[in-house]
């Protein structure tokens, strides 16, 4: 033991104080410390972006920051992005282009595009595809994550306003 | 009335059954298990290709605190040997423990296991492991290993040779003699990292008297076997279940040593186990691809039409053989050679070589995106050669459409196939005639534009047991389903099969719901757990899940079709041949007004006291299906390129494929098995590449080292399809799960030469990153700096 820390953070809108080590990654937090398993790790190198989760409205990788310093810090992970049983709109979109198969990637890829959309709501294919080059899949081909991306920023433009933003508490 | 003659679902884009809980983060994948007082492994691995193993000194390690068991390979002999699943003539096996005992045979062949309470503690404790080496000569090219007095991978052995596995039809030395075009080449499948998303994982936890162990597997059903068999447990005290499993690819076609290991360590310790693969350590550790020399020389006539093709090859192994690995560059290469044409004569010789490497077993496509590759290169270099178009020289060979079923000079039977029409739309879809103005236009801006097809037939639906039996395959190629109709009608399907990705739960309910008359929302489909499986399953892998074990589904949905026609004709006072099962009711034909409803049948079947007399209690029908013969889809497809003239960097500009499975279930599922495939050969073509040095040690280590694509290396995909139905099963249906990962990667490669040929270069070898191309303009003598 390195000697504990103590942090809180908030997830998915609930607060959380630990004890942990100061070795310990978000990643690992999230999925061990949380029991949120819905953020993956897919490398040791913050290659393949299976593990992003929205720190303060930002997507980052959560095998590459230590949970202390996500102190104070407010985080979304894939299983805060519906509100009240309601799907958000790249959830819809995921499913409905068929932009998963194995569905490991997905919740990462999902976070990093809500954090794309949310400054860019108009993209083109192009833009797209350069956002997510830090998420890889190996199932889709991607053809279809960008038909999915491309669909939810239609939708989140059609209910701009009338829709919360998922991490509407932060300020970026 | 049959469930094909008037489908509903098959053949529909449903909406996927699986995607509700993973959109939302509540799938459980392998490491997702989390289990009360879990104990952690992690595996000690040789950094030495080839070494002695003198000596283990395991006393610092036993000390670090959280420390639970550190254990040498002579402490877990008990977990027997990995198993192999093929055995072809002459095969010289390996022996291969999952901890080795006498030596090291690659960088990252596991030489200690230790077990703590933390996986930190596993790994402080792991980093305290002396071994004492005795680092030995190292060989990593398989030709070499193959040369006298190269280092020998296994003495007891005395060779590296694996086999030589001779492949003849026709008389070959004619077809030469009568040649008046003869080309060559020489054609390396470059060594490939399988890369699947989620690493692997095995979790296991053994309560009284039974093991329930969680891997990241496509095949559940064979480790279960294997555990039971070696662990010495009893196979109905073996549950393994394969949750959600991030990706397999062949590269969780396996039975593993962490699972053997992980299985055992909970048995004795006492307490659950987990070890979780770290990516760096998956490369060293799950197995590769390919990997693949071999020497190809084509007799042609000046008209192009072929006269007899040769193939010399060296196939590298690795350090061991895995599962599947004898079959996979004999069995599901050499007989696939041939491809779409008519081929008079044919003379292939594979040898596989042991070499200190990560042994070599299935990646997507297995042996197949090899042989498409070594045709379609050198019947583009027979176009070249005689100057004729490449989509002409492919349709003049193509085996015409009323020649099936057809016998190859492989000696296969091909199903069935209509070859033309897909080329055509291919290049109707590619603008091919309209090429060489984009060529000019690409001149202009002083970059080289190409296009290159490839047409490829492939060979699905393992195996009919038969088939496997006479090849070598220790075990048979059917697949099972049950289905079971519970009193209040709600339908549970239960496959065999072990989906990661491929969506089986949603197309087996369609092929189900087709059959009995109810929406495929009202079907349930559960896989991967061998306890409430119908038995044994074969698995998923070889794009046999749909031929094999959809049809599988389908007969078992028709057995309980029947017995709900009897009951129901029986409720009605009918006879079964008048009764209509539709929409979820069943009466009879003309009077819908007085249906029963599906759960009144299936109530009045648990009920039992009014049911036609004979006949059993219940609602339900276990099926195995044993396939009568495999299934052959094919198809072209067609990459156009880019190449920088400045830099050598080669973008896809256009890609457009036809392909054929056969009848689809669901077309957005075939489109994603395509989509996903496609980027995986054209990794292959462009991008990815397994590199060693001479001493053994994997330069591409990392996902730093090795590219997988992005979404910025591929572009989106045109599909087009054509239907040409197999008799072999009563669907119809073939299979696509590889077929464009062994389409893509030629038509690729095809596209970068045809760019550069007006440079004069006739082939570079994969894969065709910027800087070897931008060496070869150089070389060429055409490059502009």
């Amino acid at each position: 033991m390195l000697g504990a820390h103590t942090v809180t953070l908030s997830v998915n809108g609930t607060s959380y104080t630990r004890e942990i080590e100061p070795t310990l990654l978000l990643v690992e937090f999230l999925r061990e410390t949380l029991n949120l398993t819905g953020t993956h790790v897919g490398c040791d190198t913050s290659q393949c972006g299976a593990c992003t989760v929205l720190v303060d409205g930002r997507a980052t990788k959560a095998c590459t920051i230590l949970a202390v310093q996500t102190d104070g810090a407010q985080v979304l992970t894939v299983e805060g992005l519906a509100k009240n049983g309601e799907l958000h709109p790249i959830q819809r979109a995921f499913a409905k282009e068929h932009g998963l198969q194995c569905g490991f990637c997905t919740p990462g890829l999902m976070i990093t595009a809500v954090d794309f959309l949310e400054r860019n709501a108009s993209p083109t294919d192009a833009e797209i595809r350069h956002a997510i080059e830090g998420n890889l899949c190996r199932c889709t081909g991607y053809h279809n994550i960008v038909n999915a991306i491309r669909s939810a920023s239609a939708e989140m433009r059609q209910t701009a306003g009338a829709r919360p933003k998922v991490a509407a508490e932060v300020t970026r | 009335m049959t469930a094909t003659a008037n489908p509903t679902y098959i053949g529909s884009r449903v909406a996927r059954k699986e995607d509700p809980r993973l959109i939302t983060g509540e799938g459980t994948f392998t490491d997702d298990v989390m289990l009360q007082g879990m104990a952690y492994l992690t595996l000690v691995r040789s950094p030495h290709a080839h070494a002695r193993i003198r000596r283990i000194d395991t006393e610092a390690a036993k000390k670090e605190p959280g420390v639970v068991a550190v254990l040498t390979g002579k402490d877990l002999e008990a977990t027997g040997m990995l198993p192999v699943f093929i055995s072809v003539p002459s095969m010289n096996g390996s022996k291969h423990m999952p901890i080795a005992t006498d030596k090291a045979r690659y960088a990252g062949d596991a030489v200690a296991a230790v077990v703590a309470n933390s996986r930190d503690a596993a790994k402080r404790a792991a980093d305290l492991i002396a071994v004492d080496y005795e680092p030995l000569p190292v060989v990593v090219d398989a030709s070499k290993a193959l040369e006298p007095g190269a280092p020998i991978v296994h003495e007891e052995l005395g060779s590296n040779l694996v086999f030589t596995y001779p492949v003849k039809g026709g008389d070959i030395d004619k077809a030469f003699k009568d040649a008046e075009v003869r080309v060559s080449q020489r054609i390396v499948n470059q060594r490939l990292i399988p890369n699947a998303m989620e690493p692997r994982a095995v979790t296991a936890k053994f309560e009284a008297g039974e093991l329930t162990l969680w891997s990241t597997t496509q095949i559940p059903h064979f480790v279960q076997l294997i555990v039971a068999l070696n662990l010495g447990l009893g196979q109905n005290k073996v549950r393994v279940i394969a949750p959600e499993v991030g990706g397999g690819f062949g590269s969780k076609l396996q039975v593993y040593a962490e699972e053997l290991l992980v299985g055992h360590l909970a048995k004795t310790l006492g307490r659950p186990v987990k070890w979780t693969e770290e990516r760096r350590e998956g490369y060293l550790a799950t197995i590769h691809g390919r990997d693949h020399v071999s020497d190809v020389e084509l007799a042609a006539k000046k008209d192009g039409t072929i006269l007899g093709l040769r193939v010399r090859t060296v196939a590298n192994v690795g350090a061991y053989l895995q599962a599947f690995a004898p079959g996979i560059p004999t069995i599901l290469h050499v007989f696939i050679v041939p491809g779409p044409y008519r081929i008079p004569a044919f003379d292939y010789e594979m040898r596989g070589a042991y070499t200190n490497t990560t042994p070599v077993d299935a990646y997507r496509g297995a042996g197949r995106p090899e042989a498409a590759l070594l045709v379609e290169r050198i019947m583009d270099r027979l176009a070249d050669e005689i100057g004729m178009d490449p989509a002409e020289v492919r349709r003049k060979n193509f085996i015409p459409s009323d020649a099936f079923p057809f016998n190859t000079i492989s000696g296969i039977t091909y199903d069935s196939g209509d070859y033309a029409p897909a080329l055509d739309r291919a290049l109707a879809m590619a603008d091919y005639k309209g090429f060489e103005k984009r060529r000019a236009e690409a001149k202009a801006r002083g970059n080289y534009r190409g296009i290159g097809i490839s047409s490829y037939v492939e060979i699905c639906g393992l195996a009919p047991s038969k088939a496997n039996a006479a090849l070598g395959v220790g075990w048979g190629g059917y697949e099972s389903a049950r289905i079971r109709v519970h009193a209040t009608g709600a339908v549970q399907v239960f496959t065999g099969t072990s989906p990661h990705g491929q969506g089986h739960e949603t197309s087996w309910a369609q092929i189900a719901a087709d059959a009995l008359g109810v929406s495929p929302n009202d079907i349930e489909v559960r896989h991967g757990d061998t306890f409430e499986s119908p038995g044994m399953g074969v698995g998923t892998f070889g794009s046999r899940s749909l031929a094999v074990g959809g049809i599988a589904v389908h007969k078992a949905a028709e057995k309980v079709r029947e017995k709900v026609v009897q009951i129901g004709a029986h409720l009605l006072e009918a006879s079964p041949a008048d009764v209509v099962v539709e929409g979820g009711k069943v009466f009879v034909k003309g009077v819908p007004e007085k249906a029963k409803s599906f759960g009144d049948i299936s109530m009045a079947a648990y009920l039992a006291n009014n049911l036609p007399e004979g006949m059993e209690p219940g609602l339900e029908a276990t099926v195995y299906y044993d396939p009568p013969n495999f299934t052959f889809p094919f198809g072209t497809h067609i990459a156009e390129v880019e190449i920088d003239g400045e830099t050598g960097a080669v973008q896809i500009v256009k890609y457009s494929a036809c392909d054929d499975c056969g009848r689809q279930i669901n077309p957005m599922i075939v489109e994603g098995q395509l989509h996903g495939g496609i980027t995986q050969g054209i990794g292959q073509a462009l991008y990815e590449g397994a590199v060693y040095d001479n001493d053994g040690q994997l330069l591409s280590g990392s996902m730093m080292e090795y590219h997988v694509p992005s979404a910025e290396d591929v572009p989106a995909f045109d599909l087009d399809n054509t239907v040409t139905l197999t008799n072999t099963n009563p669907l119809g249906v073939k299979g696509i799960g590889e077929a464009g990962t062994i389409g893509s990667t030629p038509a690729a490669v095809n596209a970068v030469i045809d760019a550069l040929s007006p440079l004069g270069i006739k082939h570079i070898d994969m894969p065709l990153g910027s800087e070897k191309i931008w060496r070869a303009m150089r070389a060429a003598g055409e490059g502009r700096r």
